[in-house]
């Protein structure tokens, strides 16, 4: 279900293994939430390059692709644990779930203006900007201030996600940075509540983004944003290392919206009984049975288990792709 | 006409009356400044009779219990109004049959005395009178035994959870409980000896000589039992529950002559604490309860508490664990201001918690000219919810109503939330300030989007201006034909907020404005009856999970219906409907700017 890296990842080992896949993707085509990006942090990679590179693992003979297919019914076979699965009337079996994330909608904080100012955009609106080498203000001018706000919709009690979601810390870090390789004179903020920069390259992008970009991180949450009469946003802020309050205001207001189970994830992970915590799909365990389920048959991979990144979530669908062949050797 | 058996009853009538006149006199004494100078300004006022017509209609008659359920209101009658016609009734009986006189007890043990003592004389109504007292004491029984059946399975009677009683509570109904029966069989034992009494009392004789007791000698028992059973309940009644049936009535005469609780615990604290009878009808309206099984925070437990001095300690955690959201005086057969009183005990728990510095930037605060115009003050939650605050504007503007945004910029909490915790000198230097300003202000007029400011700005401030809740306000601008709006085709629910609706009363506006630009549909319970949204600035205590639970079961109730868009009046309502991402909310404010024609 799904095809994500992760469920295109799967589904090309398993079918380099002489196994016959069958991939329902909900969407007209694969990949969404890859192909929406600009470039992939840490190395700025071409998300298209990436893109393509995995669609044509797609194209081995014994994978069928059923796109805008969203499956409405999972079962099991029959009675017997080991009898596999039906999927919309088709049998199979072992079952993958790769139904990824969706993002936080950012209407729920309206403190921060979102749908209310013209200013204030997501991060995935921004990428589209710097897919498009276009990046304007409210008004259809170039900006001369950018802020980008981490945390939104993630370690957020009151939204109810309490978890991290990961990857909004280096995102930010490589948007900023590509706001001022657009953009030279731009002057870009990043409030944060901590930056998170636990992947391999994360922290030297972060320094490069201080050192060579003179992108400024603000240790502070923005409490609120309004609107100006000339459409940019107004925030409120603490500079929390300070100890001050202060107000900016800014040409953009990019909100670093966080990863969400995904209607899919939810609807099918329940569906399957493996429903876990923020409607997230629940493996086994997370050290050594993480692409298992309690259910025969039914396995997990990606971003529909817990926020991932693109490089988690193939090596997640690879891993899930033997835990189906060794299943399959067992019985 | 005496015999010893009565004394035990003989002193507990003195004790009840000699403990209740100490106890209400110091509390009288208590009353504060205000408050006595309300009761001495109105005591010989015509608002002496509202108090009575209320005091028969609740302390006998219970309308308030009858209209939460019909069994209970007609448990709580049977046995009030029962026995105060019993009383009643058998003062006159004894009256008329002793024309030389009588000693007061004789009234009470009037069977006893009929057949044996000479100074009782036949008169023309005495079987009339005997049936009369019979019929009262059948219809008390009926009571008691419907409040036998609740103590087994109260659900029936319209109480899903009941008040746990303290050992004293326990004693005193034991006693209260076997009055009657007493009575019952002392009367029916006299009725085998002397053949008198009524249908009831002679068939309990006639049973008691079929059954073979022949001139029953335990008569004599009967009768001291049932002296005793009231002479116990009367001793401890001014220490259990029961000191409510008279406190009552003297809370319903001050309340009517405008007496109300003040910001400390007074004397008058003490009449509505005691007032309460620990029915437990706010333990299952409270959603504390319903959605979060914590049933030991709620106004019973909160006045058994703050009453009892060694429980003190307890008073501030179940203070402190309420959303005030006012849902639980609703239906309090008394009407306690039990909000006022958790405030009171905040306060005085948070005493030591001052911080004089904290409000040093109230004076940088400057003040603003609004000669002429409308003066806005959107709240602080309104912050928060920008839609709420941007409608407000646009609808100023299509209504060219010139207006001044009072806290756009710099602005000062009303504040409510300060005193909702029991800050009371803290929400008095915000309300100095805010009061000076919007008084050299010029405004002609306050309209506010918060539903918290609002309840402020009419209650504790004392402003020169009218001041409306914008859905008052936008209903005027309708109304005066200044802004045109059309009906779209959106049907939505309406959820009341408590600071509005419980609040202040606001329930009409809201609904008439939403009628207007889209189609309203009925939801099970609203107006008096809404559910919380669960993130009420009043607690302090819940966490987010447990504020999440109730807001769900309101917004359970709300989307019912299947509304395309769930209308609010408050910035801190739609927050938290918004935040659980299962519709669509709107304020009434965002609704109206949209239909703007």
């Amino acid at each position: 279900m799904g095809a994500g890296p992760a469920g295109i990842e799967a589904a090309a080992a398993l079918a380099a293994s002489g196994c016959g896949v069958v991939v329902f993707e909900k969407n007209e085509r694969p990949l969404s939430n890859i192909t929406d990006k600009a470039c992939l942090f840490p190395n700025f990679e071409s998300a298209d390059t990436v893109a393509a590179q995995l669609l044509a693992k797609l194209s081995h003979p014994n994978i069928s692709l059923q796109c805008g297919h969203d499956v409405s019914c999972i079962t099991s076979a029959g009675t017997d644990p080991a009898a596999g699965w039906r999927v919309d009337d088709e049998s199979f079996d072992a079952v993958l779930l790769a139904t990824g994330y969706t993002t936080f909608n950012a209407k729920r904080k309206e403190e921060l203006g979102y749908g209310i100012y013209p200013g204030v955009h997501t991060s995935l609106e921004l990428e589209q900007m710097i897919r498009n080498k276009e990046i304007r203000n409210s008004i259809s001018n170039l900006p001369k201030r950018i802020v980008f706000l981490q945390c939104v919709g993630s370690r957020d009690e009151k939204t109810g996600n309490h978890y991290c979601s990961k990857l909004c810390c280096v995102t930010a870090v490589k948007q900023a940075i590509e706001v001022k390789k657009l953009l030279p004179s731009v002057e870009a903020y990043v409030f944060y509540m901590d930056l998170r920069m636990w992947g391999q390259h994360y922290e030297e992008l972060y320094r490069t983004a201080q050192q060579e970009y003179g992108v400024k991180f603000v240790r502070g949450r923005i409490s609120e944003a309004g609107g100006t009469f000339d459409g940019r946003v107004q925030i409120k802020a603490e500079d929390t290392l300070l100890g001050l309050p202060l107000r900016m205001t800014s040409d953009l207001l990019v909100l670093m919206v966080g990863m969400e189970s995904s209607d899919g994830t939810r609807r099918l992970s329940t569906l399957c009984d493996i429903c876990g915590d923020y409607g997230f799909a629940q493996s086994l365990d997370p050290h050594l049975r993480d692409n298992l389920t309690p259910r025969q048959g039914l396995f997990v991979a990606g971003a529909c288990k817990r926020p991932m990144t693109l490089t988690d979530s193939v090596v997640d669908g690879r891993s899930a792709a033997f835990a189906i062949l060794s299943a399959a050797d067992n019985k | 006409m005496f015999d010893l058996f009565v004394l035990p009853f003989c002193i507990g009538v003195l004790a009840l009356l000699v403990i209740s006149v100490v106890k209400y006199w110091l509390w009288i004494s208590k009353f504060d400044g205000r408050q006595r100078v309300v009761v001495l300004r109105n005591m010989l006022s015509w608002k002496f009779l509202p108090a009575v017509w209320e005091a028969v209609r609740e302390s006998l008659l219970h309308w308030r219990i009858t209209k939460h359920n019909v069994i209970l209101g007609y448990m709580h009658r049977s046995l009030a109004f029962g026995w105060f016609l019993l009383i009643v009734v058998g003062a006159v009986q004894a009256i008329l049959a002793c024309p030389d006189g009588h000693p007061f007890y004789v009234a009470i043990f009037f069977n006893y005395f009929e057949p044996r003592s000479p100074k009782v004389v036949p008169f023309a109504q005495a079987p009339l009178y005997a049936a009369l007292m019979d019929a009262l004491l059948l219809y008390v029984l009926s009571g008691l035994f419907l409040a036998m059946f609740k103590k087994i399975w109260s659900k029936p009677l319209g109480m899903k959870k009941t008040t746990k009683h303290n050992l004293t509570d326990r004693v005193t109904k034991a006693a209260l409980w076997s009055i009657f029966p007493l009575r019952l069989l002392a009367e029916g034992a006299t009725s085998a000896n002397y053949h008198n009494g009524g249908f009831l009392v002679s068939a309990v004789g006639d049973l008691f000589t079929a059954m073979g007791f022949e001139n029953p000698v335990f008569e004599y028992q009967l009768w001291l039992f049932y002296s005793l059973a009231l002479g116990i309940f009367f001793s401890l009644m001014p220490f259990s529950r029961y000191m409510h049936i008279f406190t009552e009535v003297f809370l319903i005469y001050f309340r009517n002559l405008g007496v109300t609780e003040g910001h400390k615990k007074t004397g008058y604290s003490m009449f509505e604490m005691s007032a309460c009878s620990r029915c437990g009808i706010c333990i299952d309206n409270c959603p504390i309860n319903r959605e979060l099984d914590i049933s030991n925070i709620q106004g019973v437990y909160l006045l058994q508490t703050v009453r009892n001095k060694d429980l003190w300690h307890r008073a501030e955690a179940i203070a402190n664990n309420c959303m005030v959201c006012g849902r639980c005086s609703e239906e309090c057969p008394v009407g306690v201001d039990l909000a006022t009183i958790r405030r009171q005990v905040r306060t005085e728990s948070n005493r030591s918690v001052d911080n004089p510095h904290g409000y040093g930037y109230l004076a940088k605060v400057h003040p603003f000219n609004a000669i002429g115009r409308v003066a806005y003050f959107g709240g602080c939650m309104s912050r928060l919810t920008p839609g709420i605050t941007e409608a407000m504007e646009k609808i100023f503007q299509a209504a060219g109503q010139p207006y001044w945004y009072v806290d756009k910029e710099q602005s000062i909490c009303c504040g409510r939330p300060l005193l909702q915790q029991g800050f009371i000198r803290q929400a008095d230097s915000l309300r100095r300030k805010n009061q000076e300003m919007f008084a050299q202000s010029g405004a002609t007029l306050l309209v506010t989007s918060c539903p918290i400011c609002y309840q402020s700005f009419v209650k504790e401030y004392n402003l020169n201006i009218p001041v409306m809740h914008h859905t008052e306000y936008i209903k005027s601008l309708i109304a005066d034909g200044r802004i045109k709006v059309s009906k779209g085709a959106q049907s939505v629910t309406y959820h009341d907020p408590c600071e509005l609706g419980r609040g202040c009363g606001i329930y009409e506006p809201p609904r008439t404005v939403l009628k207007s630009v889209a189609t309203l549909l009925p939801i099970k319970e609203e107006a008096g009856k809404s559910l919380c949204c669960g993130f009420n600035l009043g607690n302090t205590t819940l966490g987010v999970e447990q504020q999440a639970l109730i807001r769900n079961a309101a917004l359970d109730n709300l989307l019912a219906p299947s509304p395309d868009v769930v209308a609010t009046a408050c910035p801190m309502c739609k927050k938290a409907f918004a935040r659980a991402d299962r519709a669509p909310v709107m304020d009434v404010a965002e609704l109206v700017a949209k239909q703007l024609v």
